[in-house]
C-alpha cells in the first residue's frame, strides 16, 4: 500500500530556524530518507517553498479565479511531502514517529494513496 | 532542538502579531511591550510544563493583556495579584482571541506596528534601529553590533526614537488606532516596503565586514517581508521587494573573499548561490508580473533574476537588462540607477557608450564610491591611463571599508606598468 505522508509545520517557526539548525534537521532526515530507499520503501520525496510563492486555482466558478497565496488559511502550512510503500498503517506509522523524531514540532498527515502515476519528470 | 531553544525560535515568530494586537489594546509602545514580555516571561515557566499552545501569538495576546491589567490594578489598589495559574489558564478565551486575530484587524495590526517605525520625522537609521527592536525583538546588544556603534549609543537613539513617536501618538499627530481605508493602507504598505529594503541594505552593503555582524539584517528583512506576504497575498510589489532581496541574498556566500575583498558578480563561483533562495525569489517574481502592475522592486528584481538564470557570466542577457534599467529610470529617476544601466551598456556597446552615459552623472556623483570605479574602470578599457588613474585615486579616497580600497588599489596596480 502505498502511504502520502503530509508534513504540516508552522511556516514562521521553521523559517525562523538558522541555517545551521536547518541543517542539522535536515541531515537527521537524510539517514531516516536513507535506509527507507534502501529498503525500497521511498517513493518521491518534496520539500515545499514558502506558502508566499504557492498560487491557488479556484475552479469552482466558470472562469477559474487565480488567487495568490496557500489554498487555505491554517495555523500549520503544508511544508512537504513523502510517499511511502507501507504493509499497513502501523508500518506507516513507525516511519512517520521516526521522521518526527529527527524534525520535532508540526504534525503529519497519513493519507493512503488510491492512484499514483510516475510521469516521470524530474526537477 | 532542544526545548528552551525551541520555546525562543516560537516566542520571535508570534512576536509581531503578540505585539501588534498589544498595542492595539494598550495604545500605548512601552506598555504592549512590557506586556509583551510578562507574556513570555510567562510562556517560560509554564510552556515546558503544560506542553507550547495551540497558538503561541493569541495565548500570548491573552496572558500579557491580563497580567499587564491586574498590573495596572494593582497599582491602584495595592492588591494581591491572582494565583500562576488562574492568570495562564487561557482556556477557552484563547480560542476566542485566535478567532479575532485570524480577521482583517490583525494584519493592520501588523501593518500598524511596522508603520508606527516609519515616521517621517525619524531618520532612516532610527527606523531601522527602531523596527528591528520592536518589530523583530532583536537586542540593542545584537542591533549596535550591526551597525557597527556602542551598546550604550544604540541604546539611546532607539530611546529617543521611541520618545519621539511617543509624543507624536500622544498629541495626535501619530498613527491613528483605527482601521485604515484602502489608499491609507497602499500607503502604508509602501512605507513598510522602503523601510523593510532599508533594513536588508544595511546588512547587505557592509557584508563584506568578516565579522558577519550585519548578515542578519538581511535574514531579518527577508523574514519581515514574507510576514508582510502572508498579511498582503496579493501585492505584487510587496512579491517584488521579497524577490529582490532573496535573488540577492542568495549570493551572500560568494560576495566577499576569505579576506572580506568584494568578488564581482562575474567572477563568483555561480555554484555556490543558493538554489532555494534563487527559486522563491523566480517564484514570488513569476506571480508578481502576472498582476501587470509593474514597480520599482519587481524592476529591480526582475534584473537580479536575470543574473540569477544566467549559467556563466557571458550568457547574461545584458539587453534586457538595459531595457529594465531603462524603465526603473523612468520610473525612480535617480544618477545612481543611470550609473547601473551603464555597467550594462558597457556590456552591450562597449566602454566609450559607457562612459559617455557616466560623465554628466559627474556633479551628481562625485562623492560616490562607484561612480569613480566604473568611471576608472571605464577609462581604463579605453586606455587612458593617466585619466583612469586619477578616478581610481579619488575612488579609494571615497571608499567605504579597506575591502573597497583594497578591490580598487588591483586595479591601479595593474596600471602601473602602462604608459
Amino acid at each position: 500500500m502505498f502511504y502520502a505522508l503530509l508534513c504540516y509545520h508552522q511556516e514562521d517557526v521553521v523559517c525562523a530556524w538558522t541555517k545551521e539548525e536547518d541543517e542539522a534537521v535536515m541531515r537527521k532526515l537524510a539517514v531516516v530518507q536513507e535506509r527507507l530507499a534502501k529498503e525500497g520503501r521511498l517513493g518521491p520525496v518534496a520539500r515545499l517553498l514558502p506558502t508566499t510563492a504557492a498560487t491557488t486555482l479556484r475552479k469552482d466558478q466558470d472562469p477559474p479565479l487565480v488567487l495568490d497565496g496557500p489554498f487555505a488559511e491554517t495555523k500549520e502550512q503544508l511544508l512537504g511531502f513523502y510517499l511511502l510503500d507501507c504493509a499497513d498503517l502501523e508500518e506507516a506509522l513507525g516511519i512517520a514517529r521516526e521522521l518526527g523524531a529527527a524534525n520535532p514540532g508540526g504534525s503529519y498527515e497519513i493519507r493512503p494513496v488510491g492512484l499514483f502515476v510516475d510521469g516521470g519528470a524530474r526537477p | 532542538m532542544d526545548e528552551a531553544r525551541w520555546i525562543g525560535t516560537t516566542l520571535a515568530a508570534a512576536r509581531p502579531q503578540a505585539l501588534a494586537a498589544l498595542l492595539r489594546y494598550f495604545r500605548d509602545l512601552d506598555l504592549a511591550e512590557e506586556a509583551y514580555q510578562e507574556a513570555c516571561l510567562r510562556a517560560l515557566r509554564t510552556w515546558p510544563q503544560n506542553g507550547p499552545p495551540r497558538d503561541a501569538a493569541a495565548w500570548l495576546v491573552f496572558v500579557g493583556r491580563n497580567v499587564a491589567l491586574d498590573s495596572v490594578r494593582r497599582r491602584a489598589k495595592q492588591t494581591e495579584l491572582p494565583p500562576e495559574d488562574l492568570l495562564s489558564d487561557t482556556g477557552d478565551a484563547e480560542a476566542e482571541i485566535a478567532e479575532r486575530l485570524d480577521g482583517a484587524d490583525y494584519r493592520d495590526d501588523v501593518l500598524r506596528l511596522l508603520f508606527i517605525c516609519c515616521h517621517p520625522d525619524l531618520p532612516a537609521t532610527q527606523q531601522i534601529a527602531l523596527a528591528l527592536r520592536i518589530v523583530s525583538g532583536l537586542s540593542v546588544k545584537q542591533i549596535a553590533r550591526a551597525f557597527l556603534v556602542g551598546e550604550a549609543a544604540m541604546e539611546q537613539r532607539i530611546t529617543r526614537a521611541k520618545a519621539r513617536i511617543g509624543r507624536a501618538q500622544a498629541n495626535g499627530t501619530g498613527v491613528p488606532f483605527e482601521s485604515p481605508g484602502a489608499v491609507e493602507r497602499a500607503a502604508r504598505l509602501g512605507a513598510v516596503a522602503a523601510m523593510i529594503y532599508l533594513v536588508f541594505n544595511e546588512g547587505y552593503s557592509a557584508a563584506g565586514d568578516t565579522s558577519g555582524a550585519r548578515e542578519p539584517l538581511c535574514e531579518e528583512a527577508i523574514r519581515l517581508a514574507r510576514l508582510l506576504l502572508r498579511l498582503f497575498p496579493a501585492e505584487p510589489e510587496i512579491m517584488g521587494l521579497a524577490a529582490l532581496m532573496l535573488l540577492q541574498h542568495a549570493r551572500a556566500g560568494t560576495r566577499f573573499d576569505a579576506d572580506g575583498a568584494p568578488v564581482l558578480l562575474d567572477r563568483q563561483d555561480r555554484g555556490l548561490w543558493n538554489r532555494p533562495m534563487i527559486a522563491e525569489g523566480l517564484a514570488l517574481l513569476d506571480k508578481a508580473m502576472r498582476h501587470r502592475q509593474p514597480g520599482p522592486y519587481q524592476v529591480q528584481a526582475a534584473i537580479a533574476a536575470l543574473h540569477a538564470r544566467a549559467p556563466t557570466p557571458e550568457e547574461t542577457d545584458w539587453a534586457q537588462i538595459d531595457l529594465l534599467y531603462g524603465t526603473l529610470e523612468i520610473m525612480q529617476p535617480s544618477p545612481v540607477v543611470t550609473l547601473n544601466r551603464a555597467v550594462a551598456v558597457a556590456k552591450l556597446r562597449g566602454p566609450e557608450a559607457a562612459l559617455a552615459m557616466v560623465e554628466p552623472l559627474g556633479d551628481k556623483l562625485a562623492g560616490y564610491f562607484h561612480y569613480h570605479g566604473l568611471r576608472g574602470a571605464l577609462l581604463m578599457q579605453l586606455g587612458r591611463t593617466r585619466e583612469a588613474r586619477d578616478g581610481f585615486m579619488t575612488a579609494i579616497g571615497l571608499a567605504g571599508t579597506a575591502a573597497e580600497a583594497a578591490h580598487i588599489r588591483s586595479h591601479l596596480d595593474g596600471l602601473r606598468d602602462a604608459p
